[in-house]
């Protein structure tokens, strides 16, 4: 946890691309790559701190309006290239995650964060739709409004299953704060309550996951933990290819059957409702 | 104009923001049609809310109505603010989830079937950590899915407001409709002050929380389509108005190249004065219109 945010995010787009720079017109903060995985041609963004940023709330790794907009451009562009190709060889599009947060600044809500954080879910979602097998790879954190803009709509999310890894809506000490808990309360309800849980563990108990994944320093993985890295999103990519087009298989899984019981209940209830209305 | 004709006029306007989240969902419908889904008796809680000493309500805070609006067949869903800030939980989500998902299923059959969101709600609700933020991401999903053939109209009306993820689900609407007295944003006042500090943001400054979030500035930027009065039957009409358009032909959040040669146009060494933005991206135009 003491390491910083985003490091992870570089060291495997860095791992997966073999680049290190962004595209010409796009901010320092968004790595964008087609580059092969296994012989597929395959589409790979990442959103990295950048401590030039001309927009102070972002220097940390936050996704904010210029990450947002350029993750949507690229996406799209990927749509529009494969757009007469057929659904099995529209290429893969994988998120590797590692973001602190979205931009908690005012220059970002009077210039509409909301709406750039709006194109980018639309572009991943669009992608998916039409036929793209999209992949996230959690490879650190993956806050809230960060993560609702960059990953939460893919096909198939992967996570390594460290301490260094973190999915939530809030950090601890805002949850903390607004919840009117101590964050030791706040951590003890989250060992029994696996929605509430920090721990990836306990994500997993959600049945939105695809894979966990072990990575012993994901920092400086092995070549051979790279191999195995690769070879799952290979997976995830044709179980996608396999799957439908929309989120329903977050509620197929063994976990999810358990956890999301309600979820399902009332689906099924508003289904059988609906019919009659 | 004087007083003897302006206080009937104000007295029999029907304020739309006072009622509370079913009955604002009632107003929309054409008479006789509306039928409430997975309502209160059927029970359906949040199964997280007990085990940590909150009370649950037996509709989660989400109240879902289907029936005709102007003759055509569409669905509401309406977050209760009163409750838990119109937080979204696994039930209050799943079940906004289900009914866009029916709703394009219909659609999809042939029977278009619109869907009106009324979203007063901080988001994420924090009892429900992770499971409230994976409904959101289906929400949105679901949105664009049925948007495709029908419209999705978000109604803002306050005075909760629209935040969190839940202002992305605004974001891909087909069409937003908001009032002088609602909000609309990503992160509310509170937790940019809480985040980055009172001198990024003062969250008891009122005046500039709605110069930036408030409807009119919203609508004025081209973020927003429609700023309506806070009278039920003028936002019931605007409604009929959108079900009856349908879907634009290209959805705000499919706009990327425009936004993001704005944004790239912004001098960002100071902190930008909404006004002066909103001139500049729109001229001032409070009935919308940017695209």
């Amino acid at each position: 946890m003491s390491e910083r945010v985003g490091l992870r995010g570089r060291a495997w787009f860095q791992t997966l691309t073999g680049k290190n720079k962004p595209l010409t017109g796009d901010p320092g903060s968004v790595l964008v790559s087609n580059n092969l995985l296994g012989n597929e041609t395959s589409l790979f963004l990442c959103v990295v701190p950048n401590p030039e940023s001309r927009f102070p709330c972002v220097r940390d790794g936050q996704v904010g309006l210029e990450e947002a907009y350029t993750l949507a451009t690229r996406v799209r562009e990927a749509i529009a290239e494969d757009r007469d190709k057929p659904k099995a060889e529209k290429r893969p599009i994988i998120a590797i995650v590692d973001v602190k947060s979205q931009a908690y600044g005012r220059r970002e809500e009077t210039a509409g964060i909301f709406l750039a954080a709006a194109t980018a879910a639309d572009a991943y979602a669009s992608a998916r739709m039409a036929g793209h097998p999209v992949i996230s790879l959690v490879a650190g954190h993956a806050f809230s409004g960060g993560f609702l803009t960059h990953g939460y709509q893919a096909n198939r999310i992967l996570a390594f299953d460290d301490a260094g890894i973190v999915i939530h809506a809030m950090h601890k000490e805002a949850a903390a704060r607004i919840t009117r808990r101590s964050v030791a309360e706040l951590e003890r309800l989250g060992h029994e309550i696996a929605p509430m849980s920090y721990d990836v563990k306990d994500y997993a108990k959600l049945g939105l996951l695809y894979k966990l994944l072990h990575v012993e320093n994901p920092l400086q993985p092995t070549a051979s933990e790279v191999e195995t890295v690769k070879q799952s999103l290979m997976e995830a990519i044709q179980d996608a290819r396999a799957g439908s087009t929309d989120l329903g298989n977050r509620l197929e899984s063994d976990a999810a059957k358990q956890t999301r019981k309600a979820s399902i209940a009332v689906r099924a209830l508003l289904e059988a409702q609906w019919q009659n209305a | 104009m004087s007083t003897s004709e302006i206080f009937p006029a104000f007295v029999n306007r029907k304020s739309f923001i006072e009622l509370d989240g079913r009955a604002r969902a009632q107003s929309l419908f054409d008479e006789g049609t509306a039928k409430e889904l997975v309502g209160p008796f059927d029970r359906v809680e949040s199964p997280w809310l007990a085990i940590q000493g909150v009370t649950p309500q037996a509709d989660d805070g989400c109240i879902v109505i289907k029936g005709k609006i102007g003759g055509l067949s569409a669905v509401v869903v309406s977050l209760e603010g009163a409750f838990q800030g119109g937080s979204i939980g696994e039930v209050s989500g799943a079940k906004m989830t289900a009914a866009l998902d029916l709703a394009t299923k219909d659609s999809e059959a042939g029977k278009k079937t619109a869907a009106v969101l009324l979203l007063e709600t901080g988001g994420v609700r924090l009892q429900e950590a992770n499971l409230g933020l994976a409904a959101i991401a289906e929400v949105i999903s679901s949105i664009l899915a049925l948007r495709q053939h029908a419209p999705v109209i978000t109604v803002v009306a306050g005075t909760v407001g629209c935040f969190g993820g839940m202002s992305l689900a605004a974001g891909v609407s087909s069409y937003v409709v908001m009032t002088k007295e609602a909000r609309l944003g990503l992160n509310g006042p509170e937790v940019i002050e809480q985040e980055s500090g009172i001198d990024e943001f003062d969250a008891s400054d009122r005046a500039l929380i709605w110069a930036i979030h408030g409807g009119e500035q919203r609508v004025g930027m081209g973020e927003a389509d429609a700023l309506v009065e806070d009278d039920a039957d003028k936002i019931a009409s605007a409604i009929r108005g959108y079900v009856q358009a349908g879907p634009p032909s290209e959805h705000r959040s499919e706009q990327v190249k425009l936004y993001r040669d704005r944004i790239a146009a912004l001098d960002t060494s100071k902190q930008i004065d909404p006004i002066s933005l909103r001139q500049k991206w729109n001229g001032n135009d409070t009935t919308g219109g940017a695209r």
